[in-house]
Formats: C-alpha cells, structure tokens, sequence
C-alpha cells in the first residue's frame, strides 16, 4: 500500500531505511522510526480493531501507552505476543501483525449485531444472563471469550532468555521528558548515582514532537545534548524501552526493560527482557500524563482522536491522518493541533470550543487563516461508521445546561478532541500516596506522599514545558542533597513558545449535555476498550451502586489492559455528577502495580526449566543412578523411589525389596533425613523441654524415639534422638522438616531461653546415613573388620555405637523404621559411597537388596509407624496418634498443657488405626517372605484403598454425609500378601473390629474393617531379635 | 517489599527474612496453673493492632538471628532505634 498519508519531510523516522510489514494480511511499508500504529495510519489504514462488546469499528485514538483500541497480535508459533498496543510497537521489517477482533474478518464482523441490541446488553449483562443454568456456564464461557478477542497465548515454550537484576540508586527517575531528564541531570551533576527510566525507544517524551525552543534552539536539540551529558556520567544507568511498573515498600520499585519487539532482539548476553528490582534512596516520578477524551455520542468512530496524538504523529512520525480535521476542545491546548494540521497541509474544518469565550491569543492566526470556530459549542454526533464523515455541531445554552439551537454538519475526516489532561499519579498512588482534586487545573494532583518520593511536571499537574524543566531541576538537587551530597544550583534553559500568552482557562465538559436520558442517544463512551458507556454508569447508579469501586466492577469501567488510562477521571466525574457529589468525594479507584502489563517471561526471569527449584542430591546418588533406580522428590532432595529389575514394574519391584528386607537383607539411604547436632551445659535442659519424652533419663549411647510438638500440642515432627555425651547429642528430623525444625529450635533459644547456653549446628550434609534392614544385617556387620561390637550383649537396640567398620570411622545407631533388626550407619559424606560399595558387596551372599523410599513406606505402615506430614497433617496430637507412652508425665514441655484442653480429649477425634479391605479373609493373616506372585486371578484382593479416600459409615445416603476421617496411607503389603491402611477415624481405636467404607471417586464403595495400626509383628520382636 | 534493618547484618530485602508475630509474648512459667481460657489467650490471641506493633522477625537466611522491631502496621514503616 501507498503511505498515502506520510508528509513530504519531516518526522523522526528513518527515510533511508524502508520497512515491509502486514497488517490482517496486507502488505504495508514504513520507516525505521515508525510504530506500527503511525505506520498504519501512514497507509491511511483507518480500522484497526473492533471493540470489546459491541463489536463496533475502532481507530487508532492515541499514541502511546494509553491507546485503547489498537490491540494486535504480533508474530506467529512460539514468538506470536497478544495484546499489545499497536502505538507501543516499533515497527521492524517482516512484522506481521493481526486485530484480535472480528469474525470472519475485521471489516465484517457478525457479532457487531451486538451494536444494535446493545439495550439488551447493560451494565452487569453477563452477571444477569450467564448465571442460570448453572451447568451451561462452561459453554457460555468457551463463546464469550472467543468473542471478546483477547488474542491467543503461545502454546510453544518461550524461545527467549529472561533475567532479575538487582540495583541499588541514590535516585531513581520514573519518566525521560523534559522533568525526568532535567531531575536526572541535576542529581547526576551533583554525583548522585542515577537510573533513569523512561518506556519509550527515544528518551524525550513530548519533547519529541515539541515545537518549543530550548535556549533558542530546537527541542531535540537540547534533548541530544542532555543525554550525551547523562551518558558521560558514569554513575548514570539510562535504561530506554524501559517501563518502572510497580512502586513497592520502602522505595522498592521494578522496572521492566526490552529489547524491542522484533523476534530474536535481545542484548548482547542474550537477554529479551529484564526485570530490574531497584531500592532507591529518592524517587522522582516524571510519567506526564494522559490526555482526556471528551464524552459525546458516536465519540468512537475510526478517525476521533485525542488532540496530543494527532500533533505528534504529524511531528514525530511525519504522519498526517487526516486531511479534513475538526478540533473539539475544552481548553487552549488543542489549538496547537490545529495549528500542525494547518502546517502538515491539512484543512481545519472548524475548531469546536464549548467556552463561550473561546481562547486566547492562540487562537489569532487561525482566525486569521479562516479556520472557524465554534464558541459555546458541542459535537452532538458522529457520523460515520468505519471512517468519519461529519460532526453535528450545536451551541449550547447560556446556561451551558443543552444544547440550543440549529444543529450545523460539517463534513471531515478527522476529530481531534481534548478534554484536558490527567496526571499519571499510578506510581504515585502504588506508593500509598494521597491524589487531591485540584479545582483550578480540572484534575487529580498528588497529594500527600508516605515514602521517599516526589512528582514532578506533568505527573504534578504542571504541564508546561517550563514548570517541567524548573520542577525537574528542583527536585534532582533536593534528592541529591537528600542522599548525602552537594548540590549546587544549577540553571534550567529558557524556553520560548509562541503564542501562550493570554491562556484562557479550560472549562470542565465530563460529557455534553443532552436534554434527555443518555439511553435516548447513541453511545456516548468512557472507557472504550470495555465498551462502557455514560448509559452504563446511569444505569449501575440507578440500581443502587454508590462506590466508585462498585461501579468500576460492576460496568467494566477501567478493566481493560489499559486499566482506564483514558477513561477512568472522566468515569468519576460522571458518577459524582451522577451522585450529585463533588468528584473529590467519589475519588478514584485504587492504582495497583503494574502501570503496564509485564510478560510472564520477565517475572520468572531464568527461574525456569532446572533453575526453577535447587535438586538435592546426596553422595550415593550416582550408583543410585547406575543401579536404575527411579526417583522421587522429597523435599528438594531426588531420593530413590525403587529399583526396578529387569521387566520389573513398580509393584512387583516394591514387592521383592519388602521381602528381602524382612527375610534376609536390604539397605538403603536414609541420608536425607535431617541432622542436628546439640551441643552445650544445657543441653539435657533444653532438649528436656522440646521433647515430650524423659530426656534426662537417657544415659549416654542411648537412643530414643522423639515426637515434638507446636506450643498447641500438635505433632510437629518425630525422629531418633541420641546422647552421644553428657552434653552432646544428635537429632534427627523429617527428611522435609529439617529448616523447619532447626528454626524452631532456635527461636526457642534465642527469644524464650537465652539463658541457656545451647549450640545448635546442622550437621545434614556431614553425615551419609546407610541403613541396613533384615534378620542378616547383624551378621554382615560381624564379618566385617572393626571395633564395634555388634552383638546383642554389646550393642542393644536403641544403642549407638561409635568406631570403625571395614576402615570407616562410623556412628552406627541401632534403631529400626522397618520394624526388623536394623542398624544405621552414619560416615562422613566423602566416604558414603566407597563405604556403600564395601557393604553391598559383603552383603552379596544374603542377598543385599537396595530399597527406595516406597519399600521403606510399606516396612513401616506394616508396623505402624506414622510419617508426619503424611499421617499427619496438623491438626492431629500425639494422643490422636496413641503415643500415651511417649508423652512425659513428669515435666513440663512444648505443647503439654495443650494436650489437656478440653477439644484435644474429645473422644470422637480421629484416632490413628489400621484397615483392612473387608475381603472374607481373616483378619490377622500370617507373614511370609516367600516370593509368590500376586493373586492375579482376584483383583480385588490386590486393590489398595485410595489414600486421601473419605471413610463413611453406609455407603450412599442423602448429603451432608457424616465424615468419619479419612486414608492417610494405603500399600500392598507383600509379606502379608493384602493391602493394608492406616487411617485417622474418628474415635477408631474403640471401634476396633467394626466395617465401615470408604468412598472413591468413581462412586464405589469399599467395605473396610478397623483393626490395630500394627498389621506385622505386633510384639516387636524382631527389632528386638538377639 | 519491606527494608529491614538486621541488628548484626546491616539492612537487607524482606526476602531474607521471615516474620515471627507480634512480641513480647511471654510463655507462662507455670503451664498448669492456667485455666483454659488463660491458656489459650497465650497461644492465640494476639492485638492485631493498627498503628505502631513491636513483633519479631528472624534473618533466616541470613545470620538466623531473632530480633524485635517496631513498625507501623498502617504506613509499614519501622522505627528508627526502638528497643
């Protein structure tokens, strides 16, 4: 296509560098330089989009991070970004990009009939449509999506590299126009170190199309040598394409910078985007502000443009887009853009001003040119569907309540419109600052501020370029000083623009007053990317919303991904006018980071793929992997699942390892159970009061079983404690809750008892722990060389034993998870895995069998045992899980008094017990450590329950059925050839014997007999064995 | 995200840090000598206040030290210097 619309000179772009691009299919040409939205109208490409609801044709309206209607999507496969402003999008050469919205295509979209039974679809629609049935929601769903077009994710993994920076700064500047640059280079000159910010390519903000002159010299003249002084400054960072987005405690911001928005850009480490999370010692925000839109029916019609875009993209971009322009404003600025239509060759229609008294000197030479103006004046339609055509003009009474009189058309193409302008105080706000209503300017200015912050130019409702520079100065020296260093003055340029004398003031118009009901009109919008329109906020007050937070929910208002840039004050205003309220009264709605939306990518930054989370793995994890064992993750630690033989599936390898365990000999590592050495006087006295057991009664070269509970009488964790010396002893924890348990016992130390002098060090790493299970590990441990003696007489269960075995300096504690005669060995790390390799192969003559964490879950539910965080879950006591016996009546410890209120002695708590699934078999069945295959002929008897199953008394019933508790463990047990349970059942150790079911998913029911949590051994013997 | 002046460390991002509630609970010397109710005010029932709460923090990953600071749960800001 032609740039049809592409003035002859001019413009920021590159014309020595043309640029191909498509749009919906077609292709178009511009200049690096160029966005894709200057670009498109360049090619006099008016559509761009269609809107979220009502399906109507939209235009571009703005130019930047306000634009609410051209919303593309760009690329395709895995580099395809939806939902970015075409104003924001520098253009590249081979960019395809597509509107989000229209089926089949923008220029005819079926769901525009939407536009014409819009009295069918107010405010709160889908509220009032989509609520019933409730079972079609999902179908309801799937259809508005699709239409309201919010583009297609990526459904490839992203190809690109993100990263986190961390950055410290004297002063950190939000913002790179004329204030932001200014503050910058006042602070930088006084040595501060300096990041400015700003979201654009080009540093310069409205000095990029500013036709002012700086010290007699153009704008961007000055702008090259204010950044080529920044530049030199080495303590300066000057980060372009750079939005700050979120304003956090304590002067935490976060910035996101890009690399542009062509595929494959990226730094020269590789980088697309990064997030930086920079502390400041002062923030200057410099964001400028937004223009407003004025509110009149039709006001969204392709070619109704804010007035600040239209001059820049005539300036900046050499882009005129249109050729037949009228100007609809409330105030002097927007003569300006009459003024560069006039120099782009463009006519000025008419300038409609709805002050009766018009403007100031800036109006004269239009007058003088012949342009038309229109005091005391309103649009009162637009007319055009895809493109406009004309505006009805009509004046207004004298008592600026109606319109009065004839109503005028004039023909064009263009409306440039004005309605004043806001502040961006989103960081501001984000900061918890306060936002007055400031009268005299017609907006919200920043108020009072809570962190160490300050706005300056037009953020601070000072919108001339003077007020910008000198506030901006100000403001970099004050920080500076503030930050420790010496300021000294420094002067601003002198600005000279024509013809600002004699500014008249703007006069408030949140929306041209008609004589009856907005419905009677056609549309009049507010927010335009949610389609929310005056009627819409008549109508949520009308039915009873008051808050502005209500009425934001309830309409839209503000929720698009432009989150109400354009149309949020003018919605305010009009629910105050609404409300018969000051706007100051109604306020705004809160501002919530971030300012503009930030990629997925840049906030996981690398935390992706392996980097995600640390793996821990411990010092026989290599010949676990040589050996072919599956993993698990347990905690952050890969710990071996099972050891799957050849044709072996899970079950059957699970299986054998049980059996090898309880008939001969197995081994396995438990090294990643927590360790905690506890050292010093007072240690016996400390530990006294963490565990419930009788602490000082262990002599040293004891062990015992430990269960520590939350000062509310809850399992915490359990694991083997050992007095190795009067003062010295060795904990162990849960694999998960070694932190945890560590920082328990600090914080007691530290805040509670700092009286004691106890020395807690984690030991987890230091030491390997091998266990080796079965009625042959005392043998194999005999036969080996060493110094410890391994017989019954010499080393009793619940005893350690320090010495060497086979070389090894070792710690061997006699203590049993599986329930068989076991031993743990602890060696240091470095000599685990020859220590490993000596045991397995002088074990090779019983047998040895390697086991994982699934066979050593099977060997303890046989026995009972609990595991915390699996047969617990916080809630449950050590009486809950019938530890009576471990639980000292003698002396106070965490948790003790708990245990005695009155809902820890309910009686219907759940209680740990076992459960069989009700098969017709006896219940106590004996063990046998033969291999035999599974009674595959009866599947039922090799179902095990589900674990989390609920358990109820009947099967079926009318909800709310009583919950009796549920599974919290559930294996096949080999050895006793059935699967087994355990469960938490309420009041179930007196209910021993009794049937009730457990309830699946798939609507089945299970028959399930509560018996004894001991299902193997209940006397213990074989722990015991001598 | 809050800066927090770690007594032996110097100040650091909130991140290193996890929160340990309000302060200057103290566990009753003589458990069994409460009633119920004494009992569970200890273990429960905390001020929620709003405005200036002296609570404990600890730098887990850090020095793994508790300490006491005052902050303003409305503005979050910590006092300067509060014992």
């Amino acid at each position: 296509m032609k740039q049809v619309n592409r003035l002859p000179e001019g413009g920021r772009i590159d014309r020595a560098r043309p640029l191909t691009f498509s749009f919906n299919g077609r292709t178009c040409r511009g200049y690096a330089g160029d966005t894709l939205a200057s670009a498109l109208l360049a090619n006099g490409i008016r559509m761009v989009g269609r809107s979220f609801k009502y399906h109507r044709p939209r235009g571009i309206m703005g130019i930047g991070v306000e634009e609410p209607n051209a919303i593309v999507q760009t690329g395709a496969g895995a580099d395809t970004i939806p939902g970015l402003r075409a104003t924001e999008v520098e253009l590249y050469d081979g960019l395809a990009a597509a509107t989000t919205r229209g089926w089949p295509c923008v220029n005819f979209d079926l769901l525009a009939v939407n536009d014409f039974c819009a009295r069918l679809l107010g405010a709160g629609f889908y509220y009032k449509t989509f609520m019933a049935p409730r079972f079609l929601w999902r179908w309801y769903e799937h259809y508005l999506r699709r239409a309201s077009g919010l583009g297609t994710s990526p459904q490839m993994p992203d190809p690109d590299s993100y990263e986190h920076v961390n950055a410290h700064c004297d002063v950190l500047v939000a913002g790179g126009g004329p204030a932001g640059l200014m503050a910058a280079l006042a602070a930088a000159k006084c040595g501060a170190r300096v990041i400015i910010a700003d979201e654009q390519g080009e540093f310069g903000g409205s000095l990029l199309y500013d036709t002012a002159r700086l010290n007699g010299n153009p704008a961007a003249e000055w702008l090259r040598k204010v950044l080529q002084e920044l530049a030199r400054c080495p303590e300066v960072t000057l980060l372009s394409r750079s939005t700050v987005f979120g304003y956090y405690d304590h002067n935490f911001l976060t910035i996101l910078e890009r690399y542009g928005d062509n595929p494959g850009a990226q730094d020269a480490g590789g980088v697309r985007q990064r997030e930086w999370r920079v502390r400041a010692g002062r923030v200057i925000l410099a964001q400028g502000s937004h223009e407003r839109p004025l509110v009149f029916p039709n006001n969204d019609r392709p070619g109704v443009m804010l007035a600040s875009a239209v001059s820049g993209y005539i300036h900046r971009y050499a882009v005129c887009p249109g050729r037949r322009g009228v100007i609809f404003t409330n105030n002097d600025g927007a003569y300006r853009t009459a003024l560069d239509l006039v120099s782009a060759g463009a006519s000025v229609a008419a300038i409609i001003d709805c002050r009766v008294e018009g403007a100031g000197a800036i109006a004269e030479p239009l007058r003088r040119s012949g342009v038309e103006i229109y005091q005391g004046c309103v649009i009162a339609d637009v007319t055009g569907r895809k493109s406009v055509r004309s505006v009805e003009v009509v004046p207004l009474s004298a008592d600026a309540g109606t319109p009065a009189g004839t109503a005028i058309n004039l023909d064009c193409d263009l409306v440039a419109m004005s309605g004043g302008w806001n502040p961006a105080v989103h960081l501001h706000s984000q900061a918890g600052g306060g936002n007055l209503w400031d009268e005299a300017r017609n907006c919200f200015v920043p108020g009072a501020t809570r962190q160490e912050h300050v706005s300056v130019g037009a953020c601070n409702g000072s919108f001339s370029l003077d007020a910008c520079l000198q506030e901006g100065n100000q403001a970099g020296l004050d920080a500076a000083r503030a930050c420790g260093f010496e300021a000294s003055p420094f002067s601003t340029p002198g600005i000279n623009q024509d013809l600002t004398g004699d500014a008249r003031p703007l006069q408030p118009l949140w929306r041209v007053p008609l004589p009856r009901s907005p419905h009677r009109y056609p549309k009049q919008f507010v927010d335009y990317q949610n389609d929310t329109t005056v009627a819409d906020l008549h109508q949520a007050v009308s039915e009873g919303f008051r808050n502005v937070e209500h009425v934001k929910r309830y309409t839209a208002l503000g929720f698009g991904t432009d989150q109400g840039k354009l149309g949020n004050i003018n919605g305010m205003a009009l629910l105050a006018e609404c409300l018969g309220k000051p706007i100051a009264d109604v306020g705004t709605t809160t501002f919530r980071p971030p300012y503009t939306a930030v990629t997925f990518g840049a906030c996981a930054g690398a935390d992706v793929g392996t980097l995600y989370e640390p793996v821990r793995k411990t010092a026989l994890h290599d010949w676990h992997e040589a050996a072919g064992a599956e993993f698990e993750v347990v905690g952050q630690w890969l710990r071996p699942w099972y050891y799957p033989g050849p044709g072996e599936d899970m079950r059957s390898a699970v299986n054998r390892e049980c059996l090898a365990a309880r008939g001969s000999l197995a081994i396995m590592d438990a090294s990643t159970l927590g360790k905690i050495e506890v050292q010093g006087p007072d240690a016996p006295a400390f530990l006294e009061r963490i565990y419930t057991h009788n602490v000082a009664g262990m002599k040293p070269g004891r062990c015992a079983y430990g269960v520590m509970l939350g000062e509310d009488g809850m399992v915490m964790d359990d694991g083997v404690m050992a007095r190795l010396g009067e003062q010295h002893f060795y904990l162990t924890t849960t694999t998960g809750g070694a932190a945890r348990v560590l920082g328990w016992l600090e914080q007691w130390l530290q805040t509670e008892w700092p009286d004691l002098q106890v020395y807690l060090t984690s030991v987890t790493e230091r030491w390997s722990t091998i266990v080796l299970a079965g009625p042959d590990s005392r043998k194999l441990l005999q036969g080996m060389d060493g110094d410890v003696d391994f017989s019954q007489a010499g080393f009793p269960f619940m005893a350690v034993r320090s010495g060497s075995l086979a070389g090894f300096t070792v710690r061997v504690f006699r203590v049993s998870f599986s329930g068989e005669l076991a031993f743990e060995i602890n060696v240091e790390s470095d000599f685990a895995p020859s220590l490993w390799q000596t045991l397995t192969e002088a074990g090779e003559r019983y047998g040895i069998t390697p086991y994982g964490t699934e066979t050593m879950h099977v060997l303890r539910a046989e026995k009972g045992f609990v595991i915390v965080g699996q047969d617990t879950d916080g809630s449950v006591s050590p009486l809950d899980l019938g530890m009576h016996w471990l639980l000292s009546k003698d002396k106070d410890f965490l948790g003790k008094r708990s245990l005695a209120r009155p809902d820890c002695q309910r009686p219907d708590r759940k209680q740990l017990v076992g459960l069989l699934i009700e098969d017709g078999r006896e219940v106590s069945p004996r063990p046998s450590f033969r291999r035999k295959p599974e009674s595959s002929h009866n599947k039922h008897l090799t179902e095990i329950l589900p674990e989390g199953a609920q358990l109820v008394e009947q099967p079926g019933g009318v909800p709310p059925i009583p919950k009796l508790g549920h599974v919290s463990s559930s294996y096949y047990s080999a050895c006793l050839g059935r699967p087994i349970a355990l469960a938490l059942v309420s009041n179930g150790r007196a209910r021993k014997g009794d049937v009730i079911h457990a309830a699946l998913r798939d609507g089945r029911y299970i028959r399930v007999r509560i018996v004894s949590p001991v299902f193997y051994d209940p006397k213990a013997e074989r722990q015991h064995a001598s | 995200m809050l800066l927090i002046k770690c007594p032996w460390c110097g100040p650091r991002d909130e991140s290193e840090f996890s929160y340990g509630g309000e302060a200057d609970i103290v566990r009753p010397a003589e458990p069994d000598a409460l009633t119920d109710e004494e009992w569970a005010d200890y273990l429960f029932m905390r001020s929620n206040t709003r405005g200036l709460h002296r609570e404990q923090w600890v730098h887990e990953h850090g020095c793994r030290r508790w300490f006491v600071l005052e902050r303003d749960t409305v503005t979050y800001q910590f006092t300067e210097n509060a014992t």
